[in-house]
């Protein structure tokens, strides 16, 4: 009798008879090894955002600069309200996880159908929100333009504040050819985006308007952006000045050194990934529960291990919430 | 499933619940206070926490010694070390109370954790070091790349 419900796995997964290691089941043993191994991935990306911070530690953006959006605000400066909104939606989905784990236990199969059903609306609200986190870092914010050597510099008006570049740009008249290959200039393809402002525009509104003054991404000793005055400023954009950034992609990044917008894009990214599977499993484990496979199993271990990968991910936002977004 | 026992006391014994459930709220409300914190600190950045609490110790082989044991106080602000503090504190209260590792076997715990703790500090130290190194070699070199 004792054989009709198996409540450990199945006969000979653990080769060697009944014996559990540690007392635990094959694959919530497994799903434990498997994160061990994923934390360490995680890990290695959040060392290596670390080395390159400490390589240019003296002229890395500042992320409440950088991640000041919230949807329908518009205009306004709200430094992390958005991530800290995310991170209490994750969590809060862990909640609802850990809730559905605890009610499998009690083989209560409406309360796991109920929390597994908030978890997955938690996890698809995250995704989202990185989905929009992502557009709006691309479409970026204020524009600056990127110097001859790579380095990003940004304008200022007198007051300090950031001003955007078509509101000072000149409005020089259109010089651009465009490149076709029945023309035999086969060898310069046509750019991918076009910026709204050319550089030279740039430059004229620049030079036209005395108020304005250039800020570098190098941090002075308060940790603040240095700011050039309006001579170091003029010279600075006539000499070095080279290209219009708009946004951010792999290469140009418009808040400053390329690397965090790489960063940015491989970490969130590789989390987003991994919370966007942890709804796909999450899914198919809730409609198993719906049909009422556990039920006739006689137990709900499967919650368990989906959930430990759940609560994982969360963990691991916790932690590229405070590397990426605080420190 | 066999009932797991569930170990109801977190804070070392000091909070005790009466079932699973009021736990995991209880620790859903305590990491919620943790993060309001983290934000609240992240958007006011205090003045009195953005300069290190202690300056390098100068002189021989002494202060070298101390400067390495005492470097989170030195060379780290203290804000980024609160951050760093109360995110490792999150981090245990999810592992043990959502994933449920206060309820494994000791062995269990110690060879997932350690694991993982052992690796992460020894990769996280190589790779600060390194890009701290190279830090310097880009500050002091004789090749001009602000342009």
């Amino acid at each position: 009798m004792d054989t009709t419900v198996d409540t450990t796995a199945p006969e000979g997964v653990w080769s060697g008879g009944n014996n559990r290691p540690f007392k635990a089941s094959y694959g919530k043993m497994m799903m434990w090894f498997f994160i061990v191994s994923d934390a360490l991935s995680f890990s290695g990306f959040l060392a290596a955002y670390g080395f390159s911070r400490y390589k240019f530690v003296d002229a890395w953006p500042i992320a409440d600069e950088v991640f000041t959006h919230f949807p329908f605000a518009h205009g306004q400066d709200l430094p992390m309200i958005y991530v800290a909104f995310m991170t209490f939606v994750l969590i809060f989905s862990s909640v609802t996880m850990v809730l559905a784990v605890d009610a499998g236990h009690k083989m209560q199969q409406n309360k796991v159908i109920i929390y597994m059903f908030l978890t997955i609306i938690g996890g698809a609200i995250f995704v989202g929100s990185q989905a929009w986190e992502w557009n709006t870092f691309i479409k970026g914010d204020y524009g600056a333009v990127e110097t001859k050597g790579g380095k990003i510099i940004q304008f200022l008006n007198k007051d300090g504040e950031r001003v955007k570049l078509s509101s000072f740009a000149a409005d020089l008249p259109e010089t651009r050819i465009t490149q076709e290959a029945s023309e035999g200039v086969w060898y310069q393809s046509e750019a991918e985006t076009r910026t709204t402002v050319s550089f030279e525009e740039v430059k004229a509104g620049f030079l036209a308007d005395k108020n304005l003054l250039i800020r570098t991404q190098y941090l002075d000793k308060n940790g603040h952006p240095t700011v050039l005055s309006r001579a170091e400023s003029e010279a600075k954009i006539i000499n070095d000045g080279k290209l219009v950034v708009e946004g951010a992609n792999l290469r140009h990044n418009e808040y400053g050194h390329p690397l965090f917008a790489d960063f940015f894009f491989f970490i969130t990214g590789f989390h987003g990934f991994h919370v966007f599977s942890g709804v796909i499993i999450n899914c198919i484990v809730f409609f198993n529960v719906v049909i009422g496979t556990y039920e006739r199993r006689g137990h709900y271990e499967m919650v368990e291990k989906v959930g430990l990968y759940w609560h994982f991910v969360d963990l691991v936002w916790v932690f590229v919430f405070t590397f990426f977004y605080l420190v | 499933m066999a009932h797991a026992e569930h170990n109801l006391a977190i804070f070392r014994g000091t909070v005790k619940f009466k079932s699973n459930v009021q736990k995991i709220w209880g620790v859903f409300v305590f990491l919620s206070i943790i993060t309001i914190i983290e934000v609240a600190l992240g958007i006011y950045k205090p003045t009195g926490l953005m300069t290190p609490f202690m300056s390098e110790f100068e002189g021989g082989f002494f202060a070298t010694l101390g400067n390495i044991f005492l470097s989170m106080f030195i060379y780290m602000k203290p804000l980024n070390l609160i951050f760093i503090v109360l995110t490792l504190v999150k981090a245990y209260y999810i592992t043990w109370d959502f994933m449920h590792m206060r309820d494994e076997t000791k062995w269990l715990r110690r060879a997932v954790v350690w694991t993982v703790i052992f690796l992460i500090c020894y990769l996280v130290l190589i790779l600060l070091l390194e890009g701290d190194y190279i830090y310097e070699v880009y500050k002091a070199n004789f090749i001009k790349f602000d342009f």
